[in-house]
């Protein structure tokens, strides 16, 4: 029996050991946002490089900044670009910066569980303001029936849910409101962690979408695909020029239109809001992490080569999961960013 | 009989029967644990569960492999790094120190036992994470093996001091030194005891998370090695059970249902070893 | 022949006492040296945790002073941080647990102890036994997929319809929130309560009893005023081991509480515990100041956790010890 579990213990050890070098591993962390579309993108790629293997843990945009810059993780995620005190204590730790590469093009939409109302609803920059300020509460306000002529709404009482932790997709939702909301701006402000007015937490996209999906009565925020993998109903939002917008490819597409021409070079952009009668309001892009510099350079040309593949194949995996494709000068503009990292 | 009696006696059934009560109530939590996931899950405990790693967010058809995997290297980290400590720490308590020095060990290992599954994993991040800039498992190994410590450590103490005088004073009458009568004598008198200490100590750390959260992070993929972020059962169950994909929910109830009954098997699995026998020698 | 222990004569710096080389060859000294460097390396371990906590959270500790435990503003992007909700949350939860644990526990415990027979007894402490060693993240599970839907559909809008006037039951109907994480804690530490509490019950004299049967007492009477008396201190042991054990627990509350940072009266509000704030922050606090915070949390909990423990420690040892006399018969 003794000799038995010796002979395990040694066989798994050197299994253990055997496995150390198989593959490459590169470790990447953050937003949620783009969860599906990198966990597919990474499958496919090691797919096609099968000594590689690029390991993304989906713990939130905050995450992703918070590790990357502890060097605990070799790349992050974000929906919410790094500002300028994030960047600056990113090179004061390093010694050289970090720089953002946008991936997809994704969209904040309002999902929500009313029992007996599967309709796509209308919201006013208003009513959705109102709701996350508290003011708003039962689903038979008048500022939701409104824009809603001739949809039954209960007077119950909304479930308000939101992030728990630091998110970027909260980042987008609150960089929205800021801009429609002179009362959210000076209230609650904008940020990947916020003072929530109300509401209940959930952590990650995935959970938010879950504690929408069983709550009744609630209305929470989600990047796309999520409300469409979980079939759950997401309603259309007013944008800029007075239109109710849908969020699909084509109306995110158009909310990028304006920034891709006028691309800043760190790619640090905000599309909430854009004009155009077409644009999604809430539409925004979501960026890669990547340091200046790689020590090891085997680590640096694998994302490299990642980056590479995601700006040219990968692109052609976004649009069955409904992230937008990027725009063409974008794509070209990274291209050349891409060889400064060393 | 009194009224006064009567009712006296009458409280005395009802309330006697109304412990019964608590005590089915209580077992019952158990069973209805059980049951839920065998319904729920047993159905997932598939082929697929067992040899696939997960697939992209959205797609079905994927298995928690990796992660059990994960899970079987941490624990044996953990077995590596905790056992030896708190056993052969035992020994120095029960066979060699003075009791100014056994009082502080045994109340340094009560302190540990009492941390939060948490407050370790804080530990674990700023010890092994950070400097090394790196998630691991052997980071999730360190974290799951300083809980084994305590429970090892104070077990194995009480059954080597359980172990009756007599054998210890035969050996020294023979001749046998200290190190050679705890060797040969106290240790394996004591052998089923440990045994069921460590038994218990791994199934108490096998179904732990929160220290996981901040050392071993995840990974969809196999692990390679030790010195990579790895997915773990815990986890998993943790993350799956709160998304809102049902196939997530099903791996969730077939993960949680393997582990809970892996623990389940130890424990008994500890608790016969121990009562089959009391400190015999082994011949 | 076994080896010797005699004691080899050495010439050494004193006479009479032995070279440290020369008592390194007895194997015994080697011994003891090994599985002493063990011990200690037990001591060193915790005294480097709580060193760490200590460190760690130096910076808010400096900045907050007492008011972390008085605000209730848990702001990361205007870096304040108090720790008030999360204190009330995880102290709500732990009472609302033992307010459910406590009774239900030592009524089992007295069945367990008292009326069944040792056979029946035995197989129902085996199982007990087995519920403590459930992981918290299965409770999760259980929590989040039988108790909130349970608590939304039926409980919760049965308290509001019932008692809605009371603060305590007001707001909507989450699912999640205190009471369910209290529920659900309570079903946790409900096999620490029993296992010890039998333990100490069956340690009772006989004689207790038999002395207050012979003098007219019911059944009831005699367990409920002479044995559970008796063994007052160690229950009260077994109390503070589940409260312990609750304040911890992290995965089961941070899947039903809520996650929202609030000092609330209501009991149907969503909430927060330490754990549970830890778990969700930790790995994305950025700034220092905020991951000291959630470190001086952790040291928070570390501190009740630990005195709670030496209570329950001190407790249950006087049980075993020394009788506290005899109750009202």
């Amino acid at each position: 029996m003794k000799r038995i579990a010796g002979m395990l213990l040694v066989a798994l050890a050197v299994a253990g050991v055997l496995w150390a070098d198989s593959a490459l591993s590169i470790t990447g962390a953050g937003a949620t946002f783009p969860y599906p579309m990198y966990s597919k993108w990474f499958d496919e790629y090691h797919k096609k490089n099968s000594n590689l293997e690029i390991n993304y843990q989906s713990i939130g945009s905050g995450g992703g900044i918070k590790q990357v810059t502890e060097g605990t993780v070799d790349f992050g995620a974000t929906d919410g670009p790094m500002n300028d005190d994030q960047l600056k204590a990113y090179q004061d730790k390093h010694g050289f910066g970090i720089l953002h590469f946008p991936t997809v093009l994704g969209a904040d939409v309002p999902a929500y569980n009313i029992p007996g109302v599967t309709a796509e609803l209308n919201f006013t920059q208003d009513a959705i303001a109102g709701i996350f300020l508290g003011k708003i509460t039962k689903w038979d306000d008048p500022a939701i029936a409104g824009p809603n002529k001739g949809v039954n709404l209960p007077a119950n009482d909304i479930v308000v849910v939101h992030r728990s932790e630091g998110s970027g997709t909260t980042y987008i939702w609150t960089d929205y409101l800021s801009k429609v909301s002179e009362e959210w701006k000076t209230k609650v402000g904008k940020g990947a962690s916020v003072n929530w007015p109300v509401g209940l937490g959930a952590k990650g996209n995935e959970s938010v979408a879950g504690t929408i999906k069983n709550t009744p009565n609630s209305f929470g925020y989600v990047e796309l695909i999520y409300a469409i993998q979980n079939n759950m109903p997401y309603g259309r939002v007013r944008n800029s020029s007075g239109v109710f917008v849908k969020a699909d490819l084509a109306s995110v597409t158009a909310a990028a239109a304006g920034a891709s021409k006028n691309m800043p070079d760190d790619f640090r952009v905000s599309i909430t809001d854009a004009p155009g009668k077409t644009a999604y309001p809430i539409s925004s892009f979501t960026w890669l992490l990547v340091p200046a510099k790689f020590s090891d350079t085997t680590k640096r040309d694998a994302i490299k080569g990642f980056v590479k593949w995601m700006l040219a194949d990968g692109q052609n995996y976004t649009e069955a999961l409904s992230y937008a494709k990027l725009p063409k000068e974008v794509v070209e503009k990274e291209l050349k960013a891409l060889n400064s990292v060393q | 009989m009194s009224p006064r009696l009567r009712w006296r006696k009458f409280v005395s059934g009802f309330m006697l029967t109304m412990t019964g009560v608590c005590a089915m109530v209580a077992v019952s939590v158990l069973f209805l644990i059980l049951g839920y996931l065998a319904i729920h899950g047993g159905a997932s405990v598939n082929w697929n569960f067992f040899t696939k790693v997960p697939v992209p967010v959205g797609e079905t058809g994927g298995g928690l492999a990796n992660a059990i995997l994960g899970s079987a290297k941490m624990l044996l980290l953990a077995t590596l790094f905790g056992v030896p400590i708190g056993f052969f720490g035992a020994i120095y308590l029960a066979e060699f120190s003075g009791s100014a020095t056994a009082f502080v060990v045994r109340y340094a290992a009560d302190l540990l036992n009492g941390v939060p599954s948490i407050v370790i994993g804080i530990f674990a991040y700023g010890l092994v994470v950070h400097p090394f800039k790196q998630y691991s498992t052997l980071a999730g190994g360190f974290a799951l093996g300083l809980m084994m410590i305590p429970i090892t450590l104070r077990s194995t103490e009480g059954f080597l001091r359980g172990v009756p005088n007599p054998l210890r004073e035969a050996a020294m009458a023979l001749g046998a030194s200290k190190w050679k009568t705890i060797a040969t004598v106290i240790v394996p008198a004591a052998y089923r005891g440990i045994l069921t200490a460590i038994l218990l100590a791994f199934a108490r750390v096998a179904g732990e998370t929160a220290p996981l959260l901040f050392t071993a992070l995840g990974n969809q993929f196999w692990s390679p090695g030790w010195t990579h972020p790895t997915a773990s059962l815990p986890v998993m169950i943790y993350t799956y059970a709160l998304a809102p994909y049902d196939d997530w929910h099903r791996q969730a109830w077939a993960a949680g249902l393997v582990l809970l009954v892996l623990i389940l098997v130890i424990n008994i699995v500890a608790r016969a070893i121990l009562s089959r026998g009391i400190a015999v020698p082994r011949s | 022949m076994a080896t010797t222990t005699t004691i080899v004569p050495s010439a050494g710096p004193v006479a009479g006492s032995r070279s440290f080389l020369s008592r390194l060859r007895e194997r015994d000294e080697i011994a003891r040296m090994i599985t002493f460097l063990f011990a200690a390396s037990v001591v060193l371990v915790t005294v480097l945790l709580v060193f760490e906590l200590w460190q760690g959270s130096v910076l808010a500790r400096h900045k907050f002073g007492f008011n972390f435990f008085r605000t209730s503003v848990w702001d990361p992007i205007f870096e304040q941080f108090g720790a008030l909700p999360f204190i009330y949350g995880t102290l709500v939860t732990a009472t609302l647990a033992l307010l459910i644990a406590v009774p239900l526990g030592i009524g089992a415990a007295i069945f367990l102890a008292e009326l069944a027979p040792a056979r029946v007894s035995d197989t129902l402490e085996f199982f007990i036994d087995l519920l403590a060693a459930v992981p918290s993240v299965i409770y999760g599970v259980l929590g989040v997929f039988i108790v909130v839907p349970l608590m939304r559909q039926y409980v919760q809008p049965a308290l509001k319809h019932s008692l809605g006037f009371l603060p305590l039951f007001q707001g909507p109907a989450y699912g999640v929130g205190f009471l369910t994480a209290g529920i659900v804690l309570a079903i946790m530490v409900i096999p620490y309560i029993i296992s010890v509490s039998r333990e100490v019950l069956l340690s009772v004299p006989r004689d207790q009893r038999e002395a207050a049967l012979s003098l007219g007492a019911t059944r009831w009477e005699s367990t409920w005023r002479v044995v559970v008396p008796f063994a007052r201190a160690g229950i009260f042991g077994s109390i503070f081991l589940a409260l312990a054990r609750a304040l911890g627990e992290t995965m089961a509350v941070t899947m039903v509480i809520g996650n929202t940072p609030i000092v609330s009266t209501s009991l149907l509000s969503p909430g927060y515990s330490i754990a549970a704030v830890i778990a969700n922050e930790f790995t994305e606090a950025t700034g220092e100041l905020h991951t000291q915070s959630l470190i001086e949390l952790g040291l928070v909990l570390f501190l009740l956790t630990f005195l709670l423990n030496g209570f329950a420690r001190l407790l249950i040892v006087t049980t075993s010890r020394r009788g506290s006399g005899m109750g009202n018969v």
